[in-house]
């Protein structure tokens, strides 16, 4: 719409009048009120009516079709047959085939909807005044009066033993679901603050599951362990596992500014539990050159040299570490369980 | 034979005799140098290393130090072996342009020829891990799916799922392993490379690092499957979700623009 064509009726009255002329003008901001409707082609042509209803049929009719072969499909295709399709590559022939019904059965049926709405519906502008929410006066006095009968009838504000009763039985009832609440799960018990690691526990590797041996360990390395005894087809190893993940590096004894963890290691090879401590996300991001481990969900960065203190992010303790030994063996062993629970600062470690 | 004594005085005499005598010096050489061959291998050892010892003092010296014992500008060579200078050559990393939080992978500037005397000098300063054969990075045969399963636990959480990298602290960063050739993808294993920490055959054997190289070519190569469609760069929530942020609600809005912008009346105004 350019300003050019604006109806006649639209303008504000003065227009046209001479030059000085104000005081005849009326109200100059007077509700100019709504354009003249304009009919569509459809509304005066009813061959072009028939043919968008036929435009908007054949789009429902498509989308049936869709529909049709999103079914077929999940019938045909197996699930692992792939097929190449450019520009996506060697995709899922039924991924492919049932994203791609499904979205056109869903986008003409809404399409159709669309052109319905705009070349056949009515769409003659409509004014709707707003109305006052307020009740009237009357059904203002009569709600009110009718609630003074009923709280004089119930004798609620005389019998007080039943009001007081009343409210501490409602307030009773709901403590029935939090009860309920424990039937979510078994109770945590020492589960949280106990691993698989003990006294005497070899450490494994995990790449060839054979026990760790001091000289393997090199300055510089990265290797990861796993509780002897612990089995990859056992029913709790995920469970076990994400206690008991270890991180095992070497660092020169002089390096470590750390007493205790210096004290812990064995030759400097020290081991350190893979549970971030900030929400527990499995931590192994180990810059050799510093000796920072940075954990990858929110960016907490833990110093290995000095007792992985944490020194950027989030987490609000220091990753636990496992004292190690070498048992008659020439293996690494583990010297008891960590000193406090690993992963986040459960009920900070109390 | 009076002929020839005749002649001895002959101006020309010196020059034959010379000449007889350069060629019989030259005939026994000839005769006799295949003998020496036993030495040959070694010979061309230290000529290696004399040819990398001139290289590094022009390319590497002035951060390395003169005899590879380490500046306060480069870390010191003793031990690293030959793989460390094949990879860090190799891949172009160094020499290094400038000083930064992570040197990156550039233009090769040395030849392989070079590289190896390069390797040779430094390995030669202390013992370290050798430059793997072609047998030893060859993935054909490897366990793919043992491969993964090493990726995974080893050097997905740096380089994500499908090698694709992704970033570490202050600037530095794990690069994309995608078209890493594979000798190279042993080598930083085997001697951890900048702020990678290293994979020694004592805890990841050769076989293992053979999986996860076969895993690698597996995953990024022209033939591997992508059920799901686009990969989008394999990088997870962030780009999909980007992707279906940009791409999705953009695409309704153009739609839903386009439908406000044409009238339906009969009479255009």
């Amino acid at each position: 719409m350019s300003s050019q064509q604006i109806p006649e009726e639209n303008l504000p009255v003065e227009q046209g009048t001479a030059h000085g002329a104000v005081e005849g003008a009326g109200d100059p901001f007077a509700d100019p009120g709504l354009p003249a409707h304009k009919p569509r082609i459809q509304d005066i042509d009813e061959r072009a009516a028939n043919r968008s209803e036929r435009a908007v049929a054949l789009m429902f009719t498509l989308s049936m079709l869709a529909t049709v072969g999103f079914i077929a499909s999940y019938v045909i295709f197996p699930v692992d047959k792939i097929v190449y399709i450019w520009p996506f590559g060697h995709v899922s022939a039924l991924n492919f085939s049932l994203g791609l019904t499904l979205g056109l059965a869903l986008f003409l049926i809404g399409a159709g909807a669309v052109h319905w709405a705009r070349t056949l519906m009515s769409d003659v502008e409509v004014a709707d005044d707003r109305h006052a929410i307020e009740a009237t006066p009357e059904v203002k006095a009569k709600v009110l009066a009718d609630f003074a009968d009923g709280a004089r009838e119930s004798a609620l504000g005389r019998r007080k033993l039943i009001r007081n009763t009343m409210f501490g039985a409602l307030a009773l009832v709901p403590l029935s679901g939090v009860v309920l609440l424990r039937d979510l799960g078994p109770l945590p018990e020492k589960k949280l603050r106990k691993t698989l690691w003990a006294k005497g526990k070899q450490l494994v590797n995990m790449n060839t599951m054979e026990p760790l041996r001091p000289e393997d360990v090199v300055v510089g390395s990265l290797t990861f362990a796993m509780p002897e005894g612990l089995e990859e087809d056992a029913h709790d190893f995920q469970s076990q596992i994400a206690k008991a993940a270890l991180m095992i590096i070497r660092i020169e004894p002089d390096n470590i500014k750390d007493k205790r963890e210096r004290e812990w290691a064995h030759e400097g090879i020290v081991a350190f539990s893979k549970i971030c401590t900030h929400v527990g996300c499995p931590i192994s991001l180990y810059e050799q050159q510093t000796h920072h481990v940075l954990c990858p969900c929110h960016q907490s960065t833990f110093d290995l040299s000095d007792g992985a203190r944490v020194i950027f992010g989030p987490a609000g303790h220091a990753l636990p570490q496992l004292r190690i030994g070498v048992n008659s063996e020439g293996n690494l062993e583990a010297l008891g369980d960590f000193e406090e629970p690993v992963g986040p600062a459960f009920w900070e470690r109390g | 034979m009076k002929k020839l004594s005749a002649r001895r005085r002959h101006p020309l005499a010196a020059v034959v005799v010379l000449l007889l005598a350069l060629a019989a010096t030259g005939g026994l050489y000839a005769a006799f140098a295949p003998a020496g061959k036993a030495q040959a291998d070694e010979t061309a050892q230290s000529l290696a290393i004399d040819e990398g010892k001139k290289l590094y003092s022009v390319g590497c010296a002035s951060c390395h130090g003169s005899g590879g014992q380490g500046t306060t500008d480069g870390p010191s060579l003793v031990g690293v072996g030959s793989a460390a200078v094949d990879f860090q050559v190799g891949t172009g990393r160094m020499p290094a342009q400038q000083p930064g939080a992570q040197v990156p992978k550039k233009k090769v500037i040395y030849n392989q020829a070079e590289i190896d005397q390069l390797a040779a000098y430094v390995a030669s300063l202390g013992a370290g891990p050798i430059t793997p054969t072609k047998s030893q990075v060859d993935p054909s045969g490897a366990d793919v799916a043992k491969g993964g399963d090493l990726f995974r636990t080893n050097c997905a959480q740096c380089h994500n799922f499908t090698g694709q990298g992704g970033a570490l602290t202050k600037g530095k960063y794990a690069p994309n392993l995608e078209g890493v050739s594979a000798k190279h993808i042993y080598e930083a294993m085997q001697t951890g490379p900048q702020s990678m920490p290293s994979f020694p055959d004592t805890t990841m054997p050769e076989q293992e690092k053979k999986d996860i190289i076969a895993y690698i070519k597996t995953v990024n190569g022209s033939e591997s499957e992508s059920p799901g469609g686009l990969s989008l760069g394999g990088l997870g929530p962030v780009s999909e979700g980007l992707f279906g942020w940009i791409f999705g609600l953009g695409g309704l809005i153009a739609i839903a623009v386009w439908v406000a912008a044409h009238t339906a009346k009969a009479k255009k105004s």
